[in-house]
């Protein structure tokens, strides 16, 4: 049922989302958007020695993008972007396949009920999609999961 | 709260249920409650059943054949367009162009019309409850022409400004181009007035028609539009189809929209004489299926009656509004004082995508979003609103289904 999304974690991290704020010395920047439900998100990124020492965003949008965003900060401070990046694929993988769950996404596993919504996807994976471009610099200063 | 006197309307809402097999189903274990007609409408069995009939009886290309399925095809379907003529009360049937749907019926006008006539400098007026279908042709055009785009304010309760409009019109305004009835908010907006302004300033009036009838009579005549459109599906009929009219007047000095087959009286390499009214307009093998179940949907709704569904809807209307005003922390959008039946929604703290979910997972099938919208949200300072929208299958239990389901999500969220 509808609780198999909205997890407790996903319910705490709706209404109290971490790293909520702008970053005066971040060195990589993108935002986000999604036209289907007007979320939006701002992404600050603190990288040193290929390192994501620090990251924070600010937007607003429904509870599994929020949820999302919020997780998605907490889960990479430390990783080098290269293991920032698997961990991208690797939660894309969770939300749009029925491959076995992994223990490698830790407290993200929570997400996995969004596999049953695919009208959702777009939602979980706004700020991971903003992280992609902040982190490759692909030239697309806004992306769009539309 | 009063129970509304539905029976006493002489409407029995369980009777036309019966009409609409898609109504009798589970979703997620819960009866379906289907609160999106503003979308698309369900269709009852008289449109189904027509479009089969069509396929597995008559089916065959219309207008040239000389065998009896084509002429079989022909009859239906050009019977829908005396059906259009009368439901909209026109003058002839060639008033009549059958369309894809509503955006289809702008885009012609837009193109067709707008192109011969629209200079630069020259204005046209819409307004800020337009759907994108009713702003965009409008904004190619203006940018194609060097035109400009103005656009008739409204206030909070999402009522246009008539006032503002009466500034707005001018010399140069060549078109005025405005919705019966907001999608978004349900406005139901003073069109006789709209359009005798239009006509005094010397401009033409388009009226979209889309979400107005399937819940009022329309008099084409009365209002003087130089234009209605609507679609079909949102009146019960299936989808890809619609109606334009247009005062022959007009579309008689238009160009054609698009070129082909049907649309022509001769053609050769020099030259094409093109058809006459309505068929001009109308290039290549059209929707046989879709104008025959159209057809079919406007004997429905008539033989039903638009006043009756007008007045239980409004009843529904009522009922809704009060009980969605209980609802601690939610706020309807949309108050205008003539309202069509859509009740939008915002609930503080809770995005409408999560509303929407927990709903569906519950039977309840609403419209989350910014409906095809977006300068009404911008005015009203909301990225989206959910959306439960009437129809005449809609019930006081189905409201009473939709209060108890955000209450749910109020529990999740809060």
């Amino acid at each position: 049922m509808v609780d198999d999304l909205y997890q407790e974690i996903i319910l705490d991290h709706s209404k109290r989302p971490r790293n909520c704020h702008a970053m005066a010395d971040a060195n990589r920047k993108a935002e986000g958007y999604n036209p289907l439900c007007g979320d939006e998100l701002k992404l600050y990124v603190r990288i040193e020695n290929d390192i994501v020492k620090d990251v924070s965003w600010v937007g607003s949008g429904c509870a599994i993008s929020t949820a999302s965003a919020s997780l998605m900060t907490e889960s990479l401070k430390g990783k080098s972007r290269e293991e920032a990046l698997k961990l991208l694929e690797k939660f894309h993988e969770l939300l749009t396949t029925d491959t076995p769950v992994t223990q490698e996404l830790g407290k993200l596993v929570v997400f996995c009920g969004v596999r049953d919504y695919p009208a959702r996807v777009k939602c979980a994976t706004l700020a991971w999609h903003t992280l992609k471009s902040a982190l490759t610099n692909s030239g697309e200063p806004v992306v769009s999961t539309e | 709260m009063t129970i509304p006197s539905v029976i006493s309307a002489g409407f029995d809402v369980d009777k036309v249920r019966e009409d609409f097999p898609v109504l009798k189903q589970r979703i997620h274990g819960k009866p379906l409650v289907y609160l999106d007609s503003a979308a698309t409408a369900q269709k009852p069995f008289a449109v189904i059943d027509a479009i089969r009939k069509f396929h597995e009886v008559d089916c065959a290309n219309i207008h040239r054949g000389v065998h009896e399925l084509s002429q079989r095809s022909t009859a239906a379907y050009e019977e829908t367009r005396i059906k259009a003529k009368r439901f909209l009360n026109a003058r002839t049937k060639n008033e009549l162009i059958f369309v894809r749907g509503t955006t289809e019926g702008i885009n012609l006008v837009a193109s067709s019309w707008g192109r011969k006539n629209v200079k630069p400098g020259d204005e046209i007026v819409i307004s800020a409850l337009e759907h994108h279908s009713n702003i965009v042709p409008w904004q190619m055009l203006c940018e194609e022409k060097g035109a400009r785009l103005r656009v008739i304010p409204m206030n909070d309760r999402g009522e246009l400004l008539l006032e503002e409009y009466e500034k707005l019109l001018g010399p140069r305004t060549r078109m005025v181009a405005v919705g019966h009835v907001s999608n978004a908010l349900g406005t139901i907006n003073p069109v006789h007035q709209i359009v005798e302004m239009a006509h005094r300033a010397g401009a033409l009036a388009l009226i979209d028609g889309a979400q107005s009838v399937p819940h009022l009579k329309i008099d084409v005549q009365a209002l003087d539009a130089d234009f209605y459109t609507f679609s079909g599906h949102k009146l019960y009929g299936p989808t890809g189809i619609g109606i334009l009219y247009g005062k022959a007047r007009l579309l008689n000095a238009m160009p054609p929209y698009q070129g082909g087959g049907d649309m022509i009286k001769t053609v050769t390499f020099e030259k094409t004489t093109y058809n006459d009214l309505p068929y001009k307009f109308e290039a290549g093998t059209p929707n046989i299926a879709g104008g025959i179940g159209l057809g079919a949907a406007f004997d429905y709704v008539t033989h039903i009656g638009l006043d009756k569904i007008a007045a239980y809807e409004h009843e529904l209307l009522v009922y809704g509004t009060e009980a969605l005003s209980r609802i601690p922390g939610l706020r309807i959008l949309g108050t205008a004082r003539e309202k069509a039946a859509v009740l939008s929604f915002v609930i503080d703290g809770i995005h409408p995508h999560d509303i929407g979910t927990v709903l569906d997972r519950q039977g309840i099938a609403v419209r989350t979003g910014h409906h095809c919208a977006q300068p009404v949200m911008d005015r009203l300072g909301v990225p989206a609103t959910t959306r439960a929208s009437l129809a005449l299958y809609n019930t006081v239990a189905e409201i009473d289904a939709l209060a108890a389901g955000l209450g749910k999500v109020k529990e999740i969220f809060s």
